[in-house]
């Protein structure tokens, strides 16, 4: 591995989900775990059904389409895609086919690495179509879910210009943050709203080799897994001499094995028998609405990544974390309107909280510590009511028990002793038992001092002041 | 028959003064309906349950029509008929019921089709042949077959029709009605069946051209449901009816009307032709003026194959909803794929199979271009034709089909090749979306015949008018049939 070169072109699949309604449908677009509960007739093609394009819908996508700086078309219309399958009742599936007009085309995107660096990835194309109904096929039997049928559905497909799978998953996650960022998406591929399409092949000259491609890997760590596993693969037989066994084909990721699958050939592929849906009709889009669109767009990632490191200071590294999912950077952003100082936020946020979130598999905007009660326990050690100590013991006490932080500290006797009066007379108590040590300490052995900070530590059960303990041991010590 | 014979506003005006309730109406039609289903074999489904209903200013309230089995109606069996939907009842209503249902129209049955609206014969429905009922042993051709015998028969004043090709308009010229298919969008499509969407209408079978004007007016207007409808509430083709049609100019093409074209002509077609120019003098009685106008035959023997290729096309993928899985008759199978196959190979007739193998092979990559994307160029190319020309016209009259009804069993016999484009060329209509209307224009073999009148988009009044204006100059308004042997 490594002496080849690897090309890897990627097809990102996420459905809008911030529309109200379907693309082609009036069904309620809301993900919902009660089977079949947003449909109308369309989205099960009853004999009759007319689709209405979802103006909405069309905007999100040619915002898209300018993010990624890309070209729009002059006029909008779909095509049909023709194939028979459970999933598209209609047994064809609006779409649009690039590289005939789509909303977007011939566009590229700038990714940052963790490392600083940057590199460019073309887009081909991005283009607006229908998801098809959620199937599960069971021992003997198939059940199908019409709610996620006539979902709007943005392709986007890359040219094949990335060469690792860390690029790959850079490049997928920053995607993902401009669908959160734009509201277009929650792009939560956890509820399937993000599947990728991978191509992967290697070559050891400047052509192109053998393009294989991984279908409908449902997440980035797969995404990452497949692009690893494939070059692997490919390499292995490249070196062993029997590249003519890497076929043109489509395989599947298996995410239990960590291995990719032969599904099918691409000689076999299906012709689609692409035409313009006639039942909507073409129109024009003029440069006025594009003008608007693009006025529209929100702050977008990096812009909010180089505000948090230029105005707070916070470091490339952290503030890259910070900006990757929306939900992370509007905790952050919700901390500072509470008061609570940026660094400080972002330490909490990149250590304690993300690391609890990806530990447990959950979400920041779940979790039962909210900016608001990150904020009090905060605030307390600022006050120096807790110690450093104490305050990563409260937060995940609060994070257990779902209670109140102010609660916590109550019940547990959690405070931090700062009154100088109740430490001088412990300190005074505990050198007045070790005339010894103060005897050691006077000769020389300084590390004593900390013997003394920890006595009273163990007598205060870490709740004295630190700071105070260490000022009252100085001065006692100097009087003896 | 009492009430059924006589044109909308005639019933109307007897329903406001009480000479007749709707009740008493609709079980006029449902006696009628019985009757000519024995036949003509007419509809899929009559409604003996209905009752009627509220007059009120709505010209259309308490009167009866019919509806073609490919408009959905909520509750109401609608087959398309097809043995693939035997056993469908929509949940939903089209768009174009519902408006007249709204004003208070009775829908008293459901008409028999050619399965889909894939036919032009009348022979393709899943309960059979519909017979034309000036002779039953002739065809109504198709595919508004049933809702053509239903009309012409008196059964009711108007049936609803979809019109793909000229699936009103011919039927209406074989059985001696009016006809009328307005510009695409005018009517929404939302509920109807689709055949090929592009050249899909919705339309109506009346014996008046004003019982045309006011079913259309009832059933048109922008549908949220429908895109390709548009906002029609300035047009009201019946208050704006009238027969002043002087300074009119109208065309025909020449390549398709003069007998000199078809040297080996059968007596029929040289009636027909004759007739035809017999109402041009008509035409010309009443002020409008009337020119041959000669068009590319190469584009004129064009359009059947336009359509087959284009119809075709879109009716392959227009269909494959029809499973099986969702709705209609289950098919057997090991897996889904199996039990669509066997679905479809049972439910289907052979005539639509041929055409969806045709469609799907227009379609394919490697014949895209030759077929289905030339098909659209030459479509196009017609349109232009026609639209040059209506800058300098008002409208378009043609002779409807080669001649009278063909027999039922004369079925097999092959047209001859330069009737083809005779037959056909009403296809031109659906390819521009242009408003036409089909009028009885005499008889050939004491079998009706008719005449189109087809206009420029959006200039339906202009087209009724011209054809309120003919068909007072001629005796075949209000006609209905009799049995002739």
């Amino acid at each position: 591995m490594g002496k080849y070169n690897v090309t890897i072109g990627l097809e990102m699949h996420c459905e809008v989900s911030e529309t109200k309604s379907k693309v082609f449908s009036s069904a309620r677009n809301e993900y919902t775990d009660v089977a079949n509960s947003n449909i109308r007739p369309y989205d099960m093609g009853f004999p009759g059904v007319l689709p209405v394009v979802n103006k909405e819908a069309v905007k999100m996508s040619l915002m898209m389409s300018e993010i990624l700086n890309c070209r729009q078309p002059e006029y909008m219309y779909f095509e049909r895609k023709n194939y028979y399958y459970p999933d598209m009742p209609k047994n064809y599936q609006i779409t649009q086919n690039p590289p005939e007009d789509c909303v977007g085309m011939g566009g590229y995107i700038d990714i940052q690495r963790e490392d600083g660096s940057t590199f460019r990835v073309d887009i081909d194309n991005i283009h607006l179509e229908e998801d098809a109904a959620r199937m599960t096929h069971l021992y003997d039997t198939s059940i199908i879910d019409y709610n996620r049928a006539a979902v709007p559905l943005l392709e986007l497909v890359t040219g094949p210009c990335i060469h690792s799978a860390e690029d790959a998953v850079a490049f997928l996650e920053y995607i993902r943050a401009i669908y959160q960022y734009c509201g277009i998406s929650e792009a939560d591929s956890k509820k399937g709203q993000i599947r990728c399409d991978v191509n992967v092949s290697i070559s050891d000259d400047d052509t192109l080799g053998t393009k294989v491609e991984m279908k409908n890997v449902n997440s980035f760590g797969g995404v990452y897994g497949a692009i690893q596993y494939e070059i692997k693969r490919q390499s292995e037989l490249k070196d062993a001499g029997r590249y003519d066994e890497v076929e043109q084909e489509t395989r599947r990721w298996d995410e239990e094995s960590g291995t990719t699958i032969r599904m099918r050939s691409k000689v076999d592929a299906e012709d689609y028998k692409y035409f313009v849906e006639p039942n909507i009709p073409k129109y024009k889009i003029s440069k006025e609405w594009l003008e608007e669109i693009r006025k529209s767009i929100p702050e977008l990632p990096y812009e909010r990544k180089s505000k948090y490191m230029d105005k707070y200071g916070l470091s490339d590294y952290d503030a890259g974390i910070l900006i990757k999912d929306i939900n992370t950077a509007k905790y952050f952003e919700r901390c500072l309107e509470l008061g609570v100082d940026a660094k400080m936020a972002a330490n909490w946020i990149t250590g304690n909280i993300l690391g609890y979130v990806y530990k447990y598999e959950t979400a920041i905007q779940d979790i039962y510590v909210t900016p608001e009660r990150l904020e009090v326990i905060l605030s307390a050690m600022d006050k120096g009511d807790i110690s450093s100590k104490q305050a990563k013991e409260l937060f995940f006490m609060v994070l257990e028990r779902c209670e109140e932080p102010k609660d916590i500290m109550k019940s547990e006797g959690m405070q931090q002793i700062s009154d100088e009066g109740a430490l001088s007379k412990i300190i005074i108590e505990i050198l007045d038992n070790n005339t010894k040590q103060i005897e050691d300490y006077k000769n020389g052995k300084t590390n004593m001092f900390d013997y003394f900070v920890g006595q009273v530590m163990k007598m205060t059960k870490g709740q004295a002041n630190p700071v105070k303990v260490k000022e009252i041991l100085t001065d006692e010590l100097s009087k003896r | 028959m009492k009430y059924m014979g006589l044109s909308i506003t005639e019933i109307h005006e007897k329903l406001k003064k009480g000479e007749v309730t709707s009740d008493e109406l609709v079980k006029e039609a449902l006696e009628l309906s019985h009757q000519v289903q024995e036949k003509c074999n007419a509809f899929v489904t009559i409604l003996d349950d209905v009752k009627g209903g509220e007059v009120t200013d709505e010209l259309l309230s308490g009167i009866p029509f019919g509806v073609k089995d490919n408009y959905s109606t909520k509750g109401i069996l609608t087959t398309g008929s097809s043995n693939t939907l035997k056993d469908y009842v929509p949940f939903f209503d089209a768009t174009a019921y519902a408006n007249l249902v709204a004003k208070g129209a009775i829908a008293v049955n459901k008409t028999a089709m050619d399965e889909f609206g894939l036919g032009g014969t009348g022979t393709t429905a899943h309960t059979g042949v519909q017979r034309n009922p000036w002779d039953l042993k002739r065809m109504c051709s198709g595919s508004s077959s049933g809702s053509a015998a239903a009309v012409a028969s008196g059964v009711y004043p108007y049936a609803l029709g979809s019109d793909t090709g000229d699936s009103i308009r011919k039927p209406a010229g074989f059985c001696g009605i009016v006809g009328y298919k307005p510009t695409y969008g005018m009517i929404s499509r939302y509920g109807l069946f689709p055949f090929a969407s592009s050249l899909d209408h919705c339309g109506v079978l009346t014996r008046y051209v004003r019982d045309a004007a006011i079913v259309v007016d009832a059933m048109k207007g922008i549908d949220k449901n429908d895109m390709t409808s548009w906002d029609s509430s300035h047009i009201h083709l019946n208050d704006d009816l009238n027969d002043n049609v002087k300074g009119k100019k109208l065309f025909y093409i020449k390549e398709l009307c003069d007998l000199e074209n078809y040297p080996d002509a059968s007596q029929e077609l040289r009636e027909h032709l004759e007739n035809f120019q017999a109402t041009l003098k008509k035409c010309e009685e009443l002020g409008m003026s009337v020119e041959g106008v000669s068009v590319d035959i190469n584009l004129i023997r064009a359009i059947p194959s336009i359509y087959q290729v284009i119809s075709c096309a879109e009716a392959t993928s227009n269909l494959s909803n029809l499973t099986g899985l969702i709705f209609g008759p289950r098919g057997d199978g090991e897996n889904f794929m199996e039990m669509m196959k066997d679905h479809r190979t049972k439910g289907f007739s052979p005539l639509i199979k041929r055409r969806l193998v045709i469609g799907s092979y227009v379609l394919q990559t490697e014949n895209q271009e030759r077929y289905f994307k030339n098909a659209q160029r030459a479509r196009r190319l017609i349109v232009d034709t026609m639209k040059d020309l209506f800058k300098k016209y008002d409208a378009y009259i043609s002779p409807v089909g080669s001649g009278p009804a063909k027999l039922i069993d004369g079925s097999k016999e092959m047209l001859k090749d330069d009737t083809i484009a005779l037959e056909d060329q009403l296809q031109i209509g659906n390819f521009g979306g242009f408003p036409s209307i089909t009028i009885p224009n005499g008889f050939v073999s004491n079998l009706p015949v008719g005449i189109n009148i087809t206009g420029n988009c959006y200039d339906d009044q202009n087209v009724l008018n011209i054809a309120y204006a003919l068909e007072g100059s001629m005796d075949y308004k209000g006609q209905i049939a009799k049995e002739v042997k």
